[in-house]
C-alpha cells in the first residue's frame, strides 16, 4: 500500500483529536531538513521513527557503539590469515577507496557461485577461495565486524541493487516471502511494515522495517547484529518458525528489502532500540 | 480512532492496492456465499461463555490490546491498529463477534488480525504446531466479554 508520509501524520493527529490512545511518538517533521537524508519519497528510514536519544547515538561516531565493530573490522582488513597467508588488503588495497559503494550493491548475483549472495557470504567466499581460510560463522564477531566495516565504506550512498537478469528469481522469492502470511499470528512482513507503519502495537511504534542501516547496533541486544538476526526476531514475534541465519530464504528476502529501500542511503552502523 | 466504516473502506482500498502489479500473492477467490452465513458461527461449545474469564483472556492470552483500545484502564498502552472495542457489543451480535475471532479473514482477507481458532496456518513455530491461539471455550469466553461492551 502506498501511504504518504503526510497522510500518516494526519491519521495520528486525527486519532488524537477523536480521543483515541495518545502515545507520544518521537518527534518527526518531514519538512525538517535534518531528516532529509533519511527520507526518499514515501520511504522513511527507521532513523526517523527512533527516539531522539537513539538518533543522537547514531549521529556521533564517538558515541555510536557500532563503531567498535567498524574498528575491529578495520584491524581484520589488514590481518593475514589462512593457508595463502593473505589479508583482504593484499587483494583489495585501501578499503576506503576500493570498497566504496560495494556494500550498497549487495545482495548481488555472483557469477561463480551462480546464486545471489549477501555481503557476509561474499566475504566468506573470499576467505575460502582466496585466503585458504575457514568461513566465519554467521553472526560471529569477526564476520559482523568485517561486514560492518565494508558496508560502512558506503555510508551515505544510495542503496542500489540489481533485481533483473539472473537475480530475478531470487528477487521474486524474496518478494513472495515478504507478502506471505506465516506463524500462529498469521501475519506477513507487509502487514506491519507496509500497511501499519506509523501505528502502534501496544508501546511499539511500527516503522517501515527498512534494512538500510544493517548491521545495526540494537540497544535491546546490547550488541551489533545482522539483518538476518532481526528477520528471525520478527518471525519469532509472530510465532513463526524462523529460518537459519544465512539461509537462502533470508538472503532472498534481504535482496527484496534492499530493493525496497532503494533511494534511502546506507547508514551502517545504525543504532536502534 | 478510525471508525469501522473508514477501516473497511481502507481495507478495500488496500485489497485493490495489494492485488496490483507489486503483489506476489494472487487475489483470493471470493468464498461461497454460504460461508458468510452467521449460523455457521453458532457457539463452539455447549457451555456458556464466561465474561470474567473473557476479560482476562483479551489481556493475556489473546493479546487483543496489542491492536485494540478496550475499556481496561488498569492496562497501559492499548494499540491502535484495529478499531476501538469500547462499544463493540452494541455494534455486533455474538455470532458476528465469534466469526471475527475465529477467522477474521473470512470478512477481510487482508486483515492483520490473527485467526484465533484456525489450524491450517503456514510455518507455525514448532512449539505451537497444531495449536490454536484460543481454545473453543476460550473463544466463547471472549465473545461473552465483548458482548458486555455496550
Ligand atoms: C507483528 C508485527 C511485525 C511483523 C509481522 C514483522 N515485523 Fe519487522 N519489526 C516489528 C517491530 C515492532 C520492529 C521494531 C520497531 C520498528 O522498527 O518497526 C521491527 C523492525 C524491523 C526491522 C528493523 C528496522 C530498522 O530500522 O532497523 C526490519 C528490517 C524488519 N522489521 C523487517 C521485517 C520483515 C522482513 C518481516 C517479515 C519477515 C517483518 N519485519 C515482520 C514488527 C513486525
Ligand atoms: C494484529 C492486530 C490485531 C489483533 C492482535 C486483534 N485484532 Fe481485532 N481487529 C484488527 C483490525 C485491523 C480490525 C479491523 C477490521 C479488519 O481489518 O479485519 C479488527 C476488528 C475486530 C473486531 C470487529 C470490530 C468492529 O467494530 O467491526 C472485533 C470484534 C475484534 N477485532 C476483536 C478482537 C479480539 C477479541 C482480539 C483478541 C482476542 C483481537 N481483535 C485481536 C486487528 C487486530
Amino acid at each position: 500500500m502506498k501511504k504518504s508520509i503526510l497522510a500518516a501524520a494526519g491519521a495520528t493527529a486525527l486519532a488524537a483529536a477523536l480521543g483515541g490512545p495518545v502515545l507520544a511518538d518521537p518527534p518527526f517533521d518531514p519538512k525538517d531538513p535534518k531528516f532529509a537524508a533519511y527520507i526518499s519519497g514515501d520511504k522513511r528510514s527507521g532513523y526517523t521513527f527512533a527516539e531522539p536519544e537513539t538518533r543522537g547515538m547514531q549521529d556521533d561516531d564517538f558515541t555510536n557503539p557500532g563503531f567498535l565493530w567498524v574498528e575491529k573490522g578495520q584491524k581484520l582488513w589488514s590481518k593475514a590469515d589462512g593457508s595463502a597467508n593473505k589479508a583482504c588488503q593484499d587483494c583489495h588495497g585501501k578499503a576506503e577507496d576500493n570498497m566504496k559503494g560495494v556494500g550498497a550493491s549487495y545482495p548481488r548475483y555472483d557469477v561463480r557461485a551462480q546464486k545471489v549472495v549477501n555481503l557476509e557470504q561474499r566475504i566468506n567466499m573470499c576467505r575460502v577461495d582466496h585466503m585458504g581460510a575457514p568461513e566465519w560463522k554467521y553472526e560471529s564477531d569477526p564476520l559482523l565486524s568485517m561486514t560492518t566495516f565494508v558496508r560502512h565504506q558506503s555510508k551515505g550512498m544510495p542503496v542500489t541493487v540489481q533485481v533483473d537478469g539472473p537475480a530475478a528469481p531470487y528477487f521474486e522469492a524474496g518478494r513472495r516471502f515478504y507478502y506471505e502470511r506465516r506463524g500462529l499470528n498469521d501475519l506477513a512482513c507487509k502487514h506491519c511494515h507496509e500497511d501499519l507503519w506509523g501505528m502502534h502495537m501496544r508501546t511499539e511504534l511500527l516503522s517501515q522495517g527498512q534494512a538500510n542501516g544493517f548491521p545495526t547496533y540494537r540497544l535491546k541486544w546490547q550488541k551489533l547484529g545482522s539483518l538476518h538476526r532481526r528477520l528471525a526476531g520478527c518471525n519469532e514475534e509472530i510465532r513463526a518458525e524462523p529460518y537459519p541465519l544465512g539461509s537462502p530464504e533470508y538472503t532472498n528476502l534481504e535482496l527484496f528489502l534492499a530493493w525496497r529501500a532503494q533511494g534511502l542511503t546506507v547508514e551502517t552502523p545504525a543504532v536502534r532500540k | 480512532m478510525l471508525t469501522p466504516i473508514t477501516r473497511v473502506a481502507l481495507a478495500a482500498a488496500l485489497a485493490v492496492a495489494v492485488a496490483g502489479p507489486t503483489a506476489a500473492a494472487p487475489r483470493k477467490k471470493a468464498p461461497e456465499r454460504g460461508y458468510y452465513d452467521v449460523t455457521r458461527m453458532a457457539p463452539l461449545t455447549d457451555q456458556k461463555g464466561d465474561p470474567v474469564k473473557g476479560r482476562d483472556l483479551v489481556v493475556k492470552k489473546g493479546l487483543c490490546l496489542s491492536c485494540h483500545q478496550m475499556p481496561i484502564p488498569e492496562e497501559a498502552d492499548h494499540g491502535d491498529v484495529g478499531p476501538t472495542l469500547d462499544e463493540v457489543g452494541s455494534r455486533l451480535q455474538p455470532a458476528e463477534l465469534r466469526l471475527r475471532i475465529v477467522d477474521p479473514k473470512i470478512i477481510n482477507p487482508d486483515t492483520p488480525m490473527p485467526s484465533f481458532y484456525k489450524k491450517e496456518l503456514h510455518r507455525v513455530a514448532k512449539k505451537y504446531e497444531g495449536q490454536t491461539i484460543l481454545t473453543a471455550q476460550e473463544v466463547e469466553d471472549v465473545v461473552a466479554y465483548l458482548a458486555t461492551l455496550k
